[in-house]
């Protein structure tokens, strides 16, 4: 479903160029729910605006499979909903974009908001919400535009712990409900092997693909149990030893993350 | 994070400056072109080089200068007396809540009858002295000044004053160590908006009523049809507008800044 | 409810009555009293000579500023959404916006005459500043992230300018038309002080120099309300159109 391969990314500011990424590749076939980490500055968010189509690559090339089109859910819920729509007019926006006719809209928006818990809020404005419910009317929205790829950077990462665990379970029932495929950034190491079939683990910048890790947990997971099982520490052990080995092999780690939020801004 | 666009500009000052200054050089060249062509009729618009001239004519007589000096020293007096008044009354309003409450309306009432409709009345009180002017200017810029410091007033955190009040602090007190800190940026405000505003009111005293400055000048440039001296004058006007904008801005930034260094943490 | 009747009303009343006493033996001809002035507003603002004089001016008023609300927010887009285009404009445009409006008032009349043309001309040149420089404003401040979600779900074209681009950057045009509606009544009343043939500042001219200074107070009284009717309209219309500004400045100031 998603082709990635020799993805490269040189930022230039004046006579400076700093190579965010340098060599990506990787598959996500349909279905999967794949889970991103790396260490702070490793070029994710980057990565991720280049698969979505807001930054041009350098080099290499991004292939996604069928053309229904790409949904992506930022970390900063509250600033990527249109403060002047309501709920439903939010869901509603992009699928009006698509030219889907004005009854299969409703549909899809009074799904996509029930299958996220938000039953009974069309009528409400984003900054009436909650940031939960914020971010839930954001992932209502990329339901709702049945994307052949759902892109996810970060998005619990501005949301107080418990509200994320409820949005983690949303998010795999979801995936298994809806059979989507998800690309799922994050700098939480227990998230991703909670959430993911696969964990891919990136370097520090200049960014390649470090490792792979298949999670063989149950399909059946949930906080309590999962979290506590023993295997779930060994995954988690092993992802957290290969990105605190990416922070050290660049040494300068902080200084790329610091020289990449600048020229991100 | 940003649109990855918007960052280019920020990264190369010089070259924001580069394109501002084509920008410009582009206007000058238009003007020159147009009346040359033939386009615009050259009685209507005449081209850069012609007016440019008149310029350096004026700047020659000694009438010029006092003109000028006579609009900014309109302008100075009457931004003080603005200013001064505006804040006096800002605070007190501001200090006492029953005050507030009670001029609101009165406040909204006034503030937005145009200086303009107080012209006659001007005329026959002062006839073409700076009085008329001023008149003018002051009512016009004391209206920016104290709707800015109501602003700054409205602003203030009411756990900070509720503190001090239980700290049994007068009221002068609350208003150095409470009201006016917070206040201060937006009497910065005020004061830069009253300050373009009051140019505008000085020119325009000038033009409409006679009273001495640049803006009867230009009134007398265009009876005697000096179209180029005209528009000569007009760009002087205009130089001054921007003029007094970037002082002001540059002021607001570095006495801000001293200002919030001494603070330390803004209560905002 | 009567408390908040007595706020609203309380001063302007004991102002009006305090103006009232204080002028009903005055003696001085530029200050008659109170009593005459509205004797005066009674007798000259007829029907007739509101239809005659009003509406004309406020007319001209709506031409001008209607235009120059189409052609600031137009050229405000235009300009706002590319970086390089902005850099360029901005020292020209902010150079005219300093320009103090009413001194164009001789040139125009040079290109334009004496006629309604020029007085709509006047406004709009006066008040298309303020409205272009905050549109110019409001279209770069957009929300990145906002910016980035429309264009990762193919908001592109016109739907961005309609869906994006003009609600985000709304509270900044609309303190642009805020500021201009001053403008334009100043340049309303100034262009008709220089050249006309009926107005409301056209009337007040004329009765300034025919010394009918209860006439020329009403006059003034008049245009008061005007600007005062017109600034509340505003208001009411600002407040509909950005209620959901208003409810995220209250959201975030509560968090």
């Amino acid at each position: 479903m998603l082709e990635v391969h020799g993805l490269r990314k040189v930022y230039r500011s004046g006579s400076r160029e700093v190579e965010a990424l340098r060599d990506l590749t990787f598959t996500v076939a349909a279905g999967e729910l794949v889970c991103l980490v790396g260490p702070s500055g490793c070029g994710k968010t980057t990565l991720l605006r280049c698969i979505a189509g807001l930054l041009d690559p350098t080099g290499g090339t991004v292939t996604v499979g069928d053309k229904s089109g790409l949904a992506i859910v930022f970390q900063e819920y509250g600033r990527s909903l249109f403060p002047w729509m309501t709920v439903r007019d939010n869901v509603d926006l992009p699928l009006r974009q698509k030219k889907v006719p004005k009854a299969r809209r409703r549909e899809l928006v009074a799904e996509a908001l029930t299958a996220v818990g938000l039953d009974g809020t069309e009528s409400a404005y984003p900054w009436q919400l909650s940031g939960g419910m914020q971010q839930r009317v954001a992932i209502a929205r990329a339901v709702a535009y049945e994307p052949s790829i759902l892109l996810m950077d970060e998005p619990f990462a501005a949301v107080d712990a418990q509200t994320r665990a409820d949005l983690e379970d949303l998010v795999r029932s979801l995936w298994q409900r809806l059979g989507m495929t998800i690309l799922f950034v994050t700098h939480d190491i227990d998230e991703a092997v909670y959430l993911g079939q696969r964990v891919l683990m990136l370097s520090a910048s200049p960014t390649v693909v470090q490792d792979e890790l298949t999670v063989d947990l149950p399909a059946e997971r949930d906080q309590l149990h999962t979290r506590a099982d023993p295997r779930f520490a060994v995954l988690r052990t092993r992802v957290y030893a290969q990105i605190q080995a990416a922070k050290a092999r660049t040494g300068t780690a902080s200084g790329a993350a610091g020289e990449l939020s600048s020229v991100d801004r | 994070m940003t649109a990855l666009g918007a960052a280019a500009p920020r990264r190369m000052p010089g070259g924001r400056a580069l394109l501002g200054l084509s920008g410009l050089t582009g206007l000058l060249v238009l003007v020159e072109l147009l009346p040359r062509a033939g386009i615009v009729s050259d009685r209507y618009l005449p081209p850069t080089s012609r007016i440019l001239a008149a310029l350096a004519d004026e700047a020659a007589t000694g009438a010029f200068w006092v003109a000028v000096g006579d609009t900014l020293t309109a302008w100075a007096i009457g931004l003080a007396i603005a200013v001064v008044a505006g804040v006096a009354v800002g605070v007190l309003i501001g200090a006492v809540p029953v005050l507030r409450a009670v001029t609101a309306s009165t406040v909204e009432f006034l503030r937005p009858i145009p200086s303009v409709a107080l012209i006659p009345l001007a005329v026959l009180l002062y006839g073409s002295d700076l009085g008329s002017t001023l008149l003018l200017v002051v009512y016009a810029a004391f209206w920016q000044v104290l709707v800015q410091v109501l602003y700054g007033v409205a602003d203030v955190d009411p756990v900070a004053d509720e503190t001090a009040r239980s700290f049994r602090f007068s009221a002068l007190a609350r208003i150095r160590h409470v009201l006016w800190p917070t206040a201060l940026p937006y009497v910065f405000t005020g004061i830069r908006l009253a300050a373009s505003v009051a140019l505008v009111l000085a020119v325009t005293a000038e033009l409409v009523i006679g009273a001495p400055g640049l803006g009867s000048v230009i009134a007398v440039a265009q009876t005697s049809n000096a179209i180029p001296t005209m528009y000569a004058l007009i760009v002087v006007t205009g130089l001054l507008g921007v003029t007094i904008n970037l002082a002001a801005r540059y002021a607001e930034r570095h006495v801000l800044a001293w200002h919030q260094s001494v603070r330390g943490e803004a209560p905002t | 409810m009567i408390k908040r009747l007595l706020l609203v009303l309380g001063l302007p009343v004991v102002l009006f009555l305090t103006w009232y006493a204080a002028s009903a033996n005055s003696e001085n001809f530029y200050a008659p009293p109170l009593r005459q002035i509205l004797a005066a507003f009674a007798d000259t603002w007829t029907p007739d000579r509101l239809r005659a004089d009003v509406l004309p001016s406020l007319a001209r008023l709506g031409a001008g500023y209607l235009l120059a609300a189409l052609i600031g927010i137009a050229a405000g887009v235009a300009i706002g959404a590319g970086p390089r285009l902005r850099a360029a404009a901005e020292p020209v445009l902010e150079f005219f916006r300093a320009v103090p409006p009413p001194v164009l008032v001789p040139v125009i009349m040079l290109f334009a005459g004496i006629g309604n043309g020029m007085k709509v001309i006047v406004i709009v040149s006066g008040c298309v500043w303020p409205i272009l420089l905050n549109t110019v404003e409001g279209v770069r401040a957009v929300d990145g992230v906002l910016s980035d979600t429309s264009r990762a779900y193919g908001i592109t074209g016109a739907a961005r300018l309609r869906h994006l681009l003009l609600p985000a950057a709304s509270p900044q045009i609309i303190a642009g038309l805020r500021q201009a509606l001053s403008i334009a009544i100043i340049l309303m009343v100034i262009s008709e002080m220089f050249a006309a043939s009926n107005g409301l500042g056209f009337a007040i001219v004329q009765f300034q120099r025919s010394f009918a200074i209860p006439e020329m107070w009403s006059g003034i009284i008049l245009l008061g309300l005007l600007g005062f009717v017109l600034s509340e309209l505003f208001r009411l219309a600002e407040r509909s159109a950005l209620a959901w500004y208003h409810g995220v400045r209250d959201a975030q100031r509560r968090s």
